[in-house]
């Protein structure tokens, strides 16, 4: 135990001491905000400062107009199509429009162009201001006068509640909880793959220097291997709370010493007012961090542990980093498929099936439940998923170590799954 | 007395048989070399002296105990592969080494400087083992192995890769250490280090021992009654008694020539018959070197020997 206690000390302190650790804990809960803060900014000048574009329109139809705004400026332009392309493909007109005589009832053949492929939302747009005018019409038609049509428009925004077992109840906010889910997620993705590639480069440099059958004589293979998983997981952890702890002060010196509204670095698109921002701020404060941030650490250190004797494993079969590639897929898969559900499943249905499963199976477990975590979820759910980690692990660490005590020792050996198999039925 | 009893120990790799039924005793206080050309198995038994890798059967007892845990303590190993952490410094590293051989920090810091001292190292204390040239890291890969004291020091192929400069004050610092009590094995398949060092050889070739006692018993035993004689006016004619093998001229007017005698006859009787037909210069005994014997034996040249 004691030895153990040895191995971990040593990768902490060499880590640790390291120029590169100081800079890149220091330097990230620098850059991070500074970045997004930077990239909000630019986003919103541009905002700001568009030009109002040219937008050739030929319009056939009598039931839709197109009325010049802050964006466009509409430049009628005669027909027929061929000529009003031609004309459009000559100027240094924005885009052309073509509305020709359509059906109320099925209006097709209205057409975009422009000389570069329109984003998504752009098209949408027009498709938005049509489809209103169209129906519009067709409330005209059915006998509504427009006043009655200026009345039918009303504004409704739902505030949304979280309400807990003991009846208490929290204002939730879905772009709130969506930014919490995310930054959670992403983050156990991005830690996983950072410590876990540093514990395979470390087995892997042991293995070149040649030191590890010294250290072998003197501890066991798997102690070794345990050991230098645990140093990992320990600078990460330190690193984690000095993270936490700047970013802390930096949010509280920020807000009060240049009174930045949080909500401003969502950027101008959401247009929050100042009441919905006041609400994110709300949630954020309000959100269970006491709950967030111990479970944060959980599914940080189990699935890193997890992954990070899978990593060593890997590490320990091979001679060069190189040689690694070939058995990085299986281990990458896993951790891709929980980015990929996060998106696909919990950002759409936090609770529905493939949500849950994800959040219950180990290997995928630590990034999904951090990502469901925010929309909360029973407590049953969450023991279950950890209960599972833990054995998720402790198999993982079991298996990592049976290839490890082998591939150590082995030198210039061409090492292929088959092999991999030999060595985890090999006996000591 | 012996510090480690190897018995019956053997150990398979899925088709590969590494050691078969190899037994040996390893006396206190002697220079032990084991011997045998690669692949022969050697690594394999140190492993398992070292507790990397388990025998499939067989026992080891050290001191008369069985092999555990607690006699990592009481062992020195310098592997065949063999490295250092490069971005550790010198010092880190050595008391790591030593802290994972069970000294504590304060012994494992002041041992290290002094050895440090001793090999005129000193100054490399605070450097990194990446800025240190070959030799220098080797020095420090010695140190790390004896440190702590070991009763048992088990050195695998110590020299390859040494300077010669270095390969010498490692000799010196294992003879210094053998006469301090240390029992010393040393795997090598280079014989020239085995002539100089080693009080008592073991030799495994192809997983088994095929050779086992102490340097003179073993010489002794591959006696073959080969005789250089060297003489002047004339030349030695074969009889009876004796063959010539081999006759060269080597200046000054003599002559040298190999005989072959019985090994169990009385030598004095050749001698009579010599000097009834030559001057004679010299009469010398060949013994067969390390070498010669290590060579006939992996050979098979001595199938009859083998067993002996």
């Amino acid at each position: 135990m004691n030895k153990i206690f040895l191995v971990i000390q040593r990768e902490f302190m060499t880590r640790v001491k390291k120029k590169s650790f100081l800079l890149a804990t220091i330097l990230v809960p620098l850059i991070f905000p500074a970045v997004i803060g930077i990239m909000a900014y630019i986003k919103k000048q541009e905002e700001e400062n568009k030009e109002q574009e040219v937008v050739y329109l030929l319009n056939e139809s009598d039931l839709v107009t197109f009325d010049d705004s802050d964006r466009y400026q509409y430049n009628v332009v005669d027909g027929p199509l061929d000529s009003a392309k031609a004309a459009f493909a000559k100027s240094d007109a924005f885009a052309l429009i073509y509305v020709p005589s359509i059906d109320m009832e099925s209006p097709s053949g209205i057409a975009f162009y422009a000389k570069s492929s329109p984003g998504l939302t752009l098209v949408r747009g027009f498709e938005r201001d049509i489809e209103r005018q169209i129906r519009d019409k067709k409330l005209t038609l059915a006998g509504l006068t427009e006043d009655q049509l200026d009345q039918l428009k009303t504004e409704v925004s739902i505030t949304s509640f979280n309400i807990t077992e003991s009846g208490d109840e929290k204002k939730s906010d879905a772009s709130s909880t969506f930014w919490i889910s995310y930054v959670m997620g992403f983050l156990i993705y991005i830690f996983l793959f950072a410590y876990g590639s540093q514990v395979m480069q470390g087995v892997i440099e042991e293995k070149s220097s040649k030191i590890v059958e010294v250290i072998v004589s003197t501890v066991r293979p798997f102690q070794m291997m345990v050991g230098k998983v645990v140093g990992v997981a320990s600078v990460g952890i330190v690193q984690l709370i000095i993270w936490i702890l700047l970013m802390g002060v930096f949010w509280t010196v920020s807000i009060s010493l240049f009174g930045i509204d949080p909500g401003q670095t969502q950027g101008a698109a959401n247009q929050m007012t100042e009441a919905q921002s006041n609400e994110f701020f709300a949630v954020m404060t309000q959100a269970n961090w006491l709950q967030i941030i111990p479970l944060f650490f959980f599914y940080f250190l189990g699935g890193y542990l997890l992954y990070g004797a899978l990593f060593a494993a890997v590490g320990s079969a091979v001679d060069t980093p190189a040689d690694a590639q070939q058995f990085m897929m299986p281990i990458m898969l896993p951790i891709i498929i929980s980015l990929m559900g996060l998106f696909m499943f919990v950002f759409e249905e936090p609770d529905g099936g493939p949500s849950f499963w994800l959040s219950i199976i180990p290997f995928t477990s630590p990034i999904v439940m951090m990502g469901r975590i925010g929309f909360g979820v029973p407590a049953w759910e969450i023991a279950l998923s950890m209960i599972l980690l833990v054995g998720g692990f402790i198999f993982t660490l079991w298996l990592a170590g049976r290839i490890y005590r082998i591939g150590i020792l082995m030198h210039g050996t061409k090492v292929n799954y088959k092999v991999l198999a030999k060595w985890l039925t090999m006996k000591n | 007395m012996s510090i480690l009893s190897v018995n019956n120990i053997s150990k398979s790799y899925s088709e590969h048989q590494a050691l078969s039924d190899v037994s040996m005793e390893i006396p206190q206080g002697t220079i032990f070399g084991l011997l045998g050309p690669n692949g022969a198995g050697k690594t394999t038994l140190i492993r398992i002296i070292n507790q990397i890798i388990e025998a499939d059967s067989g026992s080891i007892h050290f001191n008369g105990t069985p092999l555990n845990a607690d006699h990592i303590r009481e062992i020195g190993y310098l592997p065949e592969e063999r490295g250092l952490y490069k971005k550790m410094k010198v010092g880190e590293q050595l008391i790591y080494l030593g802290q994972l051989r069970g000294l504590s920090y304060r012994e494992a810091a002041s041992r290290g400087k002094s050895w440090c001292d001793k090999l005129e190292i000193r100054d490399w204390w605070t450097k990194k083992i990446e800025d240190l040239s070959k030799g220098m890291a080797q020095k420090i890969q010695f140190i790390a192995t004896i440190m702590h004291e070991p009763k048992l020091i088990i050195l695998d192929e110590p020299f390859s890769g040494f300077d010669p400069v270095n390969a010498n004050l490692i000799k010196d610092e294992i003879l210094e250490l053998r006469d301090k009590g240390s029992t010393i094995i040393f795997s090598t398949h280079r014989m020239e280090s085995v002539e100089q060092l080693c009080d008592h050889i073991a030799m495994i070739n192809r997983s088994q021992k095929i050779l086992d006692g102490s340097k003179q018993e073993v010489r002794e035993q591959y006696r073959d009654g080969s005789f250089y004689v060297e003489y002047k006016s004339g030349e030695v004619q074969p009889s009876g008694d004796y063959q010539v093998l081999e006759t060269e001229e080597i200046g000054r007017g003599l002559k040298k020539s190999l005989l072959q005698y019985n090994p169990d006859a009385n030598p004095n009787d050749l001698l009579k018959q010599l000097i009834t037909q030559v001057e004679i210069h010299s009469f010398v005994e060949r013994i067969p070197s390390m070498n010669d014997i290590f060579i006939s034996l992996v050979k098979g040249e001595n199938p009859d020997l083998v067993e002996a």
